[in-house]
């Protein structure tokens, strides 16, 4: 097997809940070593978010923190204090990068600013991924998901009009996009300080990734400038043309874009040939008279009622029609196409035992995604770090132990 | 100062819709010389806009996804105002080639053999109907970083499937779990996330390949499932089902982890920092997932009899009694405008913030201070702002450079500079129909 593209980089990790530890995750797995730093007693607040193997809501059982921590070292170091500072100072030097998602000022106050840090170790990458970037007004708002999504995101024309804008799937999706795009400016900021010697802090704001971010939004934006317009939200049967969006079927729901230019699909995908030429929609024109899309829905709802979701998706996609069924977690995890390709990778844990996690996003035969170890228990390579890295006695260590200080 | 961290590195994107010249794009933002190869002969829908020469009506009653329609709208420069494209085409260069051609595929194959990445998010049908592989192109150059991101991947039964990211949504389970609780999913708005997940991992491979060629001095090929790329970002519904054999269902803007939260209706009109008359609808999203932020919530609305009720006396039971908090909360938050609430709560530690609409986002006063926006003049639409850069560098500040860039708009320096076709060639390749700025007239009929 090839080695593991990032099997040089060595990264300090002081992330914690998501966005922070899904940049430093993407980052491990494919290569990097990386040391978490938790909290002595209560550890990474993940580890009390939901979902819990069998429901039990034990530190070493979420499964959202076993997910976002696989492939890293795991040590406890209380920040406040002045021993806790100085081993920070002492694991710096043998890094490449730090990353870190406190709110701004805490590390400056903690005196690991990114002066301090430099000092020790020059070209220092250091990541500071927060809700509102380290400057500006909002610079010290609380945040949520949502609140992320609402400010930077697309939620503003997401639902229905007469209703409340909606945000994404159950779950934080936003959180995780924007670490997946942390982790990338952290590998850009690598790669420049690899080959220049160059270090630079990375302000990495999660509502400036919304807010650039292809969703929608930057199309969005445009057209304000453009045109004044704000996209409101739009009722589903007030869409330019149909088929678009999620339709009924005999046994639950699918998903079809294939209006306009692609027209000729939907007639070839329900077998009436002879609406390809009908000039009621065969123009993306036509579609904008007065009552068409109700005529074509009369059609069309009764044809997708008579047949499964297994069969709209095979007749549509042998017609050349964008669609898709509605999965639930549970169809997803039992198709055959993920299967077949190797995604879900099974991960064995001391306390959870094994389990399928979501596996690889990039597949690269020479740039291979490894899982090394599970995510750290709380305090699981203290020993390794301090004794064999640092050099502490394991006296020492006991003592420190005792102090509160690990 | 020192230059951009991809300075010197040149990208070529055979980018259609958003995913792969959103990958391009982060790229282009950080120095990289992304060059689009786009095609004359061919035009791909959903990228430059729907249909050749859009009529003005149709882009009149296209909201959000439109060509520029002010005064002198112009069928024939609709491809190059279209806000979709627009949007993600700032800082990249574009050239014209009719890659399925012998000259055009030479073309290619010179702009290879001075290149570091090849981006395409075909599906790949069209990669084989163009005789384009991986195979063929490390001949040309081994050093070659090439990336294909269709929505599937390039092995596994769904290969050919097409789909927008819509469709990859609905196959990765996010479409199922997006939706007001209490509405059925033909209320959905379309939504794009695998675009934005497939996107964000293209440019993290690209790094990630360009990083190690540094110490292989070798390319390499890359085969991204945008939809794989996307589950990846509901984990907790993955772990949920796999560890516990429970299907995660919609919960409308409701939390996962237990904090109450929630999308409430603001003032209309007229309140202090209201922002659009024309545009009453105002909203506001608010988070509180503590005893202290709890209390910082009836702190900020003054303390009403209501927030004593037992019945909001922890998070768990606040959670339970969650339609009748939302109600209590409603009947503050119509009283205020969003940004208003906004303050009011943040200052009492509440995290909350306006559902800001495109205008509210220009005027922002956070994203004004950080200029996160950048003015371009662009030769169709004149000067505007576009959105900026995603993230900061302290040493190496950073600013769009170039405005989005129109079809042909670069074909001499592409061809004549980095390529390094004579003057004589490139009158030849004009002749062919390969160099141009618009698209032929069996495209768009004049």
């Amino acid at each position: 097997m090839a080695e593991q593209a990032l099997s040089d980089v060595r990264i300090l990790d002081l992330t914690w809940y998501i966005s922070g530890p899904y940049c430093t995750k993407l980052l491990a797995d494919y290569g990097a070593d990386v040391i978490k730093v938790e909290k002595p007693g209560e550890g990474d607040p993940a580890r009390r978010m939901r979902p819990f193997f069998k429901d039990d809501p034990h530190p070493e059982k979420s499964g959202l923190f076993l997910f976002l921590n696989t492939n890293k070292r795991g040590i406890t170091l209380n920040l406040k204090s002045n021993w806790g500072q100085r081993a920070i100072k002492e694991l710096i030097k043998d890094v490449d990068i730090i990353v870190e998602s406190f709110s701004p000022g805490v590390m400056d106050r903690l005196g690991l600013g990114y002066e301090e840090l430099e000092k020790i170790n020059p070209g220092l990458v250091m990541v500071a991924i927060s809700n509102f970037g380290q400057t500006g007004p909002y610079r010290d708002f609380k945040a949520s998901e949502l609140i992320i999504y609402g400010m930077g995101g697309s939620m503003n024309d997401s639902g229905l009009p007469e209703r409340e804008p909606l945000k994404k799937a159950t779950g934080t999706p936003i959180l995780f996009s924007t670490g997946n795009l942390a982790a990338l400016a952290t590998l850009i900021a690598v790669y420049q300080a690899k080959i220049e010697g160059l270090g630079q802090q990375v302000d990495f704001s999660l509502m400036e990734a919304q807010m650039e971010s292809i969703d929608r939004r930057m199309s969005h934006l445009v057209a304000f400038q453009y045109n004044g317009e704000i996209t409101p939200r739009t009722d589903s049967r007030a869409r330019m043309s149909h088929p678009a969006g999620a339709y009924p079927c005999r046994d639950g729901w699918w998903h079809i874009t294939a209006g306009g230019v692609q027209w000729p699909a939907v007639g070839r995908m329900m077998d009436m040939p002879e609406l390809i030429d009908d000039p009621r929609w065969n123009t993306m024109t036509a579609w904008l008279e007065e009552g068409r899309a109700d005529e074509f829905l009369a059609i069309f709802l009764p044809w997708s009622l008579e047949h499964t979701k297994k069969e709209c998706i095979e007749r549509g996609q042998g017609a050349g029609a964008n669609c898709a069924p509605l999965n639930n977690m549970e169809e997803v995890l039992n198709d055959p196409h993920f299967k077949a390709r190797g995604f879900w990778t099974e991960i064995e844990h001391p306390v959870t035992g094994k389990a399928t996690y979501p596996g690889k996003p990039i597949v690269a035969e020479d740039m291979p995604w490894v899982i090394r170890r599970p995510a750290p228990l709380l305090g699981q390579h203290n020993e390794e770090i301090y004794c064999d890295k640092l050099g502490y006695s394991k006296d020492e260590l006991a003592r420190l132990k005792e102090a509160g200080c690990i | 100062m020192a230059k951009l961290p991809l300075a010197g590195i040149r990208v070529i994107e055979l980018g259609v819709v958003w995913a792969g010249p959103y990958a391009g794009r982060l790229l282009a933002d950080w120095g990289a010389e992304v060059i689009r190869v786009e095609s004359r002969q061919h035009f791909q829908f959903h990228t430059r806009g729907y249909i050749p020469r859009s009529p003005q009506i149709l882009s009149e009653r296209s909201i959000g996804y439109s060509a520029y329609k002010k005064p002198g709208y112009d069928p024939r420069t609709a491809h190059n105002a279209f806000t979709l494209f627009n949007g993600h085409a700032s800082n990249k260069l574009s050239m014209t080639a009719n890659l399925r051609t012998p000259e055009g595929k030479d073309i290619l194959k010179r702009l290879v053999q001075v290149s570091d990445v090849l981006i395409e998010n075909n599906s790949p049908r069209v990669r084989e109907d163009l005789g384009l592989s991986w195979e063929l192109v490390k001949e040309w150059n081994p050093r070659l970083v090439m990336i294909s991101m269709p929505g599937f991947g390039d092995t596994g039964p769904y290969r050919y499937y097409r789909a927008f990211g819509v469709q990859m949504d609905a196959f990765a389970g996010h479409g199922y779990m997006r939706c007001y609780r209490d509405e059925d999913f033909d209320t959905q708005s379309i939504v794009f996330h695998a675009d934005e997940a497939g996107g964000i991992n293209g440019a993290l491979a690209v790094m990630m390949a360009i990083y190690q060629r540094r110490k292989t001095g070798k390319g390499q090929w890359i085969d991204l499932g945008q939809t794989e790329a996307s589950i990846c970002h509901l984990a907790q519904a993955v772990m949920d089902y796999t560890m516990n054999q429970r299907i995660t269902e919609k919960l409308g803007n409701r939390d996962y982890h237990g904090a109450v939260q929630g999308c409430y209706r603001c003032q209309d009109v007229g309140g202090k920092w209201a922002l659009d008359e024309e545009y009453p609808d105002s909203w506001v999203n608010i988070t509180i997932s503590s005893d202290n932020e709890w209390a910082g919530f009836c702190r900020a609305i003054g303390n009403p009899p209501w927030t004593r009720d037992e019945k909001f006396a922890t998070t768990l039971s606040r959670y339970q009694n969650h339609d009748e908090l939302d109600r209590h909360i409603e009947e503050w938050t119509r009283e205020h405008d969003n940004y208003e609430v906004m303050y009011l709560l943040q200052k009492e530690g509440v995290a909350a913030g306006p559902v800001i609409t495109e205008k509210d986002a220009y005027s922002d006063p956070h994203l004004r201070a950080r200029r996160f926006f950048t003015q371009l003049t662009q030769q169709v639409c004149g000067t505007h702002f576009y959105p900026g850069i995603a993230w900061k560098m302290s040493r190496t500040p950073n600013q769009l450079r170039l405005p989005p860039c129109c079809l042909g708009e670069h074909n001499e320096y592409v061809y004549k500079q980095v390529i390094g076709v004579s003057d004589k060639e490139y009158e030849e390749l004009e002749k062919q129909g390969h160099i141009g700025t618009d698209y032929v007239p069996e495209l768009t009929g004049e």
